[in-house]
């Protein structure tokens, strides 16, 4: 029996979903356009990030880059920056932020969330309050905030204070390293954690209410209900936030920039800070590079981690 | 009231506990108290700072400080809004976040479709690198990148000052890539090879088959993509350094140092006002997509 072939010739080929290859020429048409279609992406990313990747790379092994005719000097950028006391005191504060923001910035928009998952009113209201400041320019709230911090009466916060009968405080002119840190922490966790705040709701909407209802039966009360429900149920979430967070306070640069231009006594310049002035005020490119090399190393365990975490989320 | 108590909107809190008198009255206390330390905590230095911008110049820097201005001044906002040029500021941003928009609909979709169903040779390699790049933070890169921008290789152009110095590093995001190709990979297969069939070329499926698809993500990817230029600060502050191209953080930056206080303040509050408005008109589409974004991105 003659067999008849219905299949009309196609305007294109889309890739092969079966093992039966098309014939050359369409393929080649298909990998042309398929090239044509990454144009605008490949131009992109070669030029400024896989190239600058390369650059940054090469850098932290070269000397006398900004005249032109840069050496490659071996480790000598990498001896130089860690015998610079400034090193270690820049991890110290990027690490230190990094802890505290953990402490108040983990938590907070998660219990918050908690909370207003409870009410059945004025969610709207909640919702919005705490979004507000993600939306404000960062710098007008960083500047807003440098004012609030103000010492002696003229500051909002000391003012405040003041009114309560509570002590007051120099803020971020203090000569206490960790109060000057958490007088950061603060401000960027009052700046940033509507966004948490908001992808936590939606997290705790999805969670089933018999999981409650049985959890109730079995006679738990609302700490081990958050503890047996809440929390397990939300687990892919929180570890997902949790690197999220990690990897953008490890990069801290703008809250010290601004609010204490890296002072007291540069225990407040992070790490990104540190590379910004070897970069920019000493002109030291091949120290910036080598120290942005270290950084990225640290960094780029964590976004290993997001992935892997976001694999496992999409199984599960 | 009839929601409390509710048994189809279960959580921690019982229904059956909120429904005694005594549940009641703990729901209303706490309800009460957590609004109350809302307004404190989010919207009481928002009024400090539209008030303080009303303050005389005095006034603003006075130790106590006053809770409410004793002379309004609206002189400051109308000073601050043409000596200070905000509407500049705002506008040079509102551009720079439009075309990195556009750039990253247009390039990224494009890329992702071409990776998810032209799969064109190496096509897996070019995902990889594309994906690899995720694991490398922008603020590492500052250096290499202001220095690829001061003279593009190959092609010798200096690109300081100019939006392409935003729009064009925008693009490179893999997480936009890694998004929008789960995506189209989750589109059924015979509905493009329908199209196909059809007669409809790979721009023609994408357009409009794929696309009217895709408005969800799409507003993911647009949302990331404002949000990310209205927030940056350090990649700005090193490409735009003249005040005709400043973004509206790097002008707020270099006006801190230099302006009254009470009119510096008045700035911030200008500056404050139209993302917060396009916030409240787009609010619930913005939240949706913001959470879509994270919880499936």
């Amino acid at each position: 029996m003659a067999t008849l072939n219905l299949t009309p010739a196609r305007a294109y080929e889309l890739a092969p979903t079966r093992r039966r290859r098309a014939p050359l020429h369409t393929r080649a048409r298909r990998h042309v356009t398929g090239y044509l279609f990454l144009a605008g992406a490949l131009f992109c990313f070669g030029f400024f990030s896989w190239y600058p990747i390369g650059r940054e790379m090469a850098m932290s092994f070269q000397g006398d880059i900004q005249t032109g005719h840069a050496t490659w000097v071996g480790l000598a950028n990498f001896r130089h920056i860690t015998n610079d006391t400034q090193f270690w005191t820049a991890w110290k504060a990027s690490i230190a932020f990094t802890g505290l923001a953990l402490v108040l910035g983990y938590a907070m928009p998660f219990a918050v969330a908690v909370a207003i998952n409870e009410f059945r009113h004025l969610r709207g209201y909640f919702r919005l309050l705490v979004y507000l400041p993600v939306m404000m320019p960062p710098v007008a709230a960083a500047v807003l905030w440098k004012y609030f911090y103000t010492p002696g009466q003229a500051g909002m916060f000391n003012a405040v204070l003041h009114v309560l009968h509570l002590p007051m405080s120099n803020w971020t002119q203090s000569a206490n390293t960790t109060v000057v840190m958490l007088s950061l922490v603060l401000f960027s966790t009052w700046s940033n954690m509507g966004g948490a705040t908001l992808v936590y709701l939606a997290a705790l909407q999805d969670i089933p209410g018999e999981l409650y209802e049985s959890a109730e039966l079995a006679g738990a009360g609302v700490l081990r209900k958050i503890w047996h429900v809440t929390i397990p149920q939300t687990r892919i979430i929180l570890s997902l936030m949790f690197v999220l967070q990690i990897v953008a306070t490890m990069q801290v640069f703008m809250e010290p920039f601004i609010l204490t231009g890296g002072g007291p006594e540069g225990k407040t310049t992070s790490v990104v800070f540190l590379i910004y002035e070897y970069a920019f005020h000493f002109f030291n490119y091949g120290g910036a590079a080598a120290l942005s090399a270290l950084l990225l190393v640290v960094l780029a365990v964590f976004g290993g981690a997001y992935i892997w975490l976001s694999n496992r989320a999409d199984r599960a | 009231m009839s929601t409390l108590g509710d048994a189809t909107t279960r959580s921690l809190v019982s229904p059956a506990a909120l429904s005694r008198p005594r549940g009641k009255f703990f729901y209303w206390t706490a309800l009460g108290i957590a609004a109350a330390v809302f307004a404190f905590v989010f919207a009481f230095p928002l009024y400090w700072m539209a008030a303080s911008g009303l303050k005389g110049t005095q006034e603003a820097i006075q130790s106590p400080p006053t809770w409410f201005p004793k002379h309004l001044v609206f002189s400051n906002y109308a000073n601050a809004w043409k000596q200070l040029d905000i509407a500049k500021l705002l506008l040079n941003t509102l551009v720079y976040a439009g075309g990195a928009l556009a750039f990253q609909l247009v390039f990224s979709v494009a890329a992702a479709f071409s990776l998810s169903k032209l799969r064109p040779v190496f096509g897996n390699v070019v995902l990889f690198l594309m994906l690899a790049t995720l694991m490398v933070p922008a603020s590492v890169l500052v250096l290499p990148t202001y220095l690829t921008v001061l003279n593009l290789p190959l092609l010798h152009v200096n690109l300081i000052n100019s939006p392409w110095a935003i729009w064009l590093p925008s693009v490179a995001n893999g997480f936009n890539i890694f998004i929008l190709k789960r995506f189209f990979d989750s589109l059924p297969e015979e509905l493009l090879s329908a199209a196909a069939v059809d007669g409809a070329g790979p721009v023609r499926t994408l357009w409009s088959i794929v696309l009217p698809m895709s408005r969800p993500i799409l507003g993911v990817v647009s949302i990331f993509a404002v949000v990310a230029v209205w927030k940056d600060f350090l990649w700005p502050l090193l490409v735009l350094n003249t005040p005709a191209h400043y973004s509206i953080n790097i002008g707020l930056y270099q006006l801190s140092g230099t302006e009254a206080q009470n009119v510096l303040i008045a700035a911030l509050t200008l500056s404050s006002l139209p993302m917060i408005a396009f916030f409240l008109i787009f609010q619930r589409h913005i939240m949706s997509g913001l959470t879509a974004g994270a919880l499936k991105g």
